[in-house]
């Protein structure tokens, strides 16, 4: 009897049940077993550790101090960096409306043009602003023009997603108001939902700018316009001294255009 | 009197009054003369260039698989860079994260840390790569290292956001208990944050899968390097077949990362 109580009431308090324990200790193993795979298929080289140190203070001892006077050569590189990230921006803006509507369940025509839309949204958002660069680079040769259509490759699909999940959730009451007056469905799409996702739309505008500025730091690389080019071209020649005022200056553009994306999102909201 | 209603209905302006709204396009206008001038982008070079994309995308086709052995195993060493640099991150953004909360660092240590957040942040991964790969050598080990510095600092700063924002009744209640730092971090913000860093590393994960598909271009390893390679073979077929497989990859981790976060709430 009491052995019986005794199972049926345990005596100390836990706080997950036994079988919750036990899958709890099965993800700690999963995840154990895939950082193990991960870490041993990687054939690091352990020995490359141990001067590591010295070589990152013989890599600074390199860069101190920097050289100044290589800072009038960049100014130039740097507008033409927030140039591309906005121009990006503002023809992504443009683009990404009409895929919104598209990818939108309910403002799309059927479900195939709604299944292209979603598809053009997963691949526009799975390749990275660096790898679109590299296309618009064949495309277009070298230059800033690659970079622009780099940055609004990317970001159409990242503003259009957001765009869209607003577009499903816009009340129905303005548009039917809308509809009720006979207006036509491109009418109902202008004047009843896109009041109504202007500020998501807004929002994330500013918030893409400035992750674009950050991208477009490092488009030079892949030949396509901005500070990258003199950036890599400074580390090719091992000219470190410039390579820190290269990293001052992305650093400073970067914080400011944040800030202003900071302030301008907490004055919209 | 039809002068005071109007006959027409105009939308509202959406910057307050339409004198702003009218000097706010008028600026944009401006930039957008001031920046296309600048930039001197050739008008021919544009124009040629939708003939050359159609071009490209003629020897793209069909994506050449053949070669799916270099796919996978590129695509195998981005996965194991990106797992390896998550778990590094998420053990190393403890302390950084602790660290970087105003309400348990004292005054001194969370400024140190929030200034390794803020210049930790401003450098994309590429440029943290090629850091990387100067110190270690080129291949998957620089790619790791750069991936884990970044999840650090960002992991850093979400713990960091997430602990200032806990509830102070239990902090209080544990301190007054008289527990010990350890202890308070232990009892009282652990319980309060462990969901939603788990969710927090999980989408690293994701964001991790997405950087490690670039960090290759400069020779830190990964399905980018052997994209890289491609492209400047002039190896078009190829290179969509890559493309075809880091878009898979890509929706595949965000969307897993979007259910198990899904389930976690």
């Amino acid at each position: 009897m009491s052995a019986a109580a005794g199972k049926r009431h345990p005596g100390l308090w836990r706080r997950h049940s036994p079988r919750e324990i036990v899958i709890g200790w099965l993800w700690v193993l999963a995840v154990a077993a895939a950082s193990v795979w991960s870490v041993s298929a990687l054939d690091i080289e352990w020995l490359f550790f141990q001067d590591a140190h010295e070589q990152a203070a013989d890599l600074a001892s390199r860069m101190w101090p920097p050289r100044w006077s290589y800072l009038p050569q960049i100014i130039a590189p740097m507008i033409e960096t927030i140039h591309i990230a906005t121009l990006g921006t503002a023809i992504a803006v443009v683009l990404s409306l009409p895929l919104a509507f598209l990818a939108a369940r309910n403002t799309t025509a059927n479900g195939f043009t709604w299944a292209v839309g979603r598809g053009l949204l997963v691949a526009s958002r799975s390749v990275n602003t660096v790898i679109w660069g590299l296309l618009f680079v064949a495309i277009f040769g070298p230059g800033p023009l690659a970079g622009i259509a780099a940055v609004a490759a990317r970001s159409v699909g990242f503003l259009a997603k957001l765009v869209a999940e607003a577009i499903e959730e816009a009340g129905r009451g303005p548009i039917e108001a809308i509809e009720s007056t006979g207006a036509g469905t491109l009418q109902v799409y202008l004047v009843g939902i896109l009041p109504q996702v202007l500020p998501v739309l807004i929002g994330t505008t500013v918030y893409r700018w400035d992750i674009n500025v950050r991208e477009s730091s490092v488009l030079g690389f892949v030949g396509a316009g901005g500070i990258g080019i003199y950036l890599f071209a400074s580390i090719n020649q091992f000219a470190w001294q410039q390579v820190l005022v290269v990293l001052i200056a992305i650093l400073a553009i970067v914080v400011a255009s944040e800030a202003i994306s900071a302030y301008i999102r907490a004055r919209i909201s | 009197m039809s002068a005071i209603y109007p006959t027409a209905w105009r939308p509202p302006p959406f910057f307050g009054t339409r004198t702003r709204q009218r000097l706010v396009i008028g600026a944009a206008l401006a930039y957008l003369v001031w920046s296309v001038s600048t930039l001197n982008v050739d008008a021919n070079r544009a124009l040629a260039g939708f003939g050359r994309a159609l071009d490209l995308l003629a020897r793209m086709l069909p994506p050449d698989f053949s070669r799916w052995e270099l796919l996978v195993k590129g695509m195998k060493e981005s996965l194991q860079m990106a797992f390896a640099a998550t778990l590094a991150g998420v053990v190393l953004s403890l302390p950084l994260g602790i660290a970087a909360a105003r309400n348990l660092a004292p005054r001194p240590v969370y400024l140190a840390a929030r200034g390794l957040i803020v210049v930790g942040r401003t450098f994309h991964e590429v440029v943290i790569a090629i850091f990387f790969v100067k110190l270690f050598g080129f291949g998957p080990v620089a790619g790791l290292l750069t991936l884990a510095f970044a999840s650090v600092i960002f992991l850093g700063k979400m713990l960091a956001e997430d602990i200032e924002n806990v509830r102070s009744g239990p902090i209080e209640a544990v301190r007054a208990t008289g527990a010990g730092f350890g202890q308070l971090v232990v009892y009282a913000v652990v319980p309060q944050v462990l969901t939603r860093t788990v969710g927090t590393a999980i989408y690293r994960l994701d964001a991790n899968v997405r950087h490690s598909t670039i960090v290759g271009i400069v020779g830190a390893g990964g399905i980018g390097q052997t994209l890289s390679a491609s492209f400047s073979r002039y190896d078009h077929d190829f290179a969509a077949a890559i493309l075809l497989g880091i878009i898979a990859l890509v929706a595949l981790g965000e969307w897993l990362s979007d259910w198990v976060r899904r389930r976690l709430r």
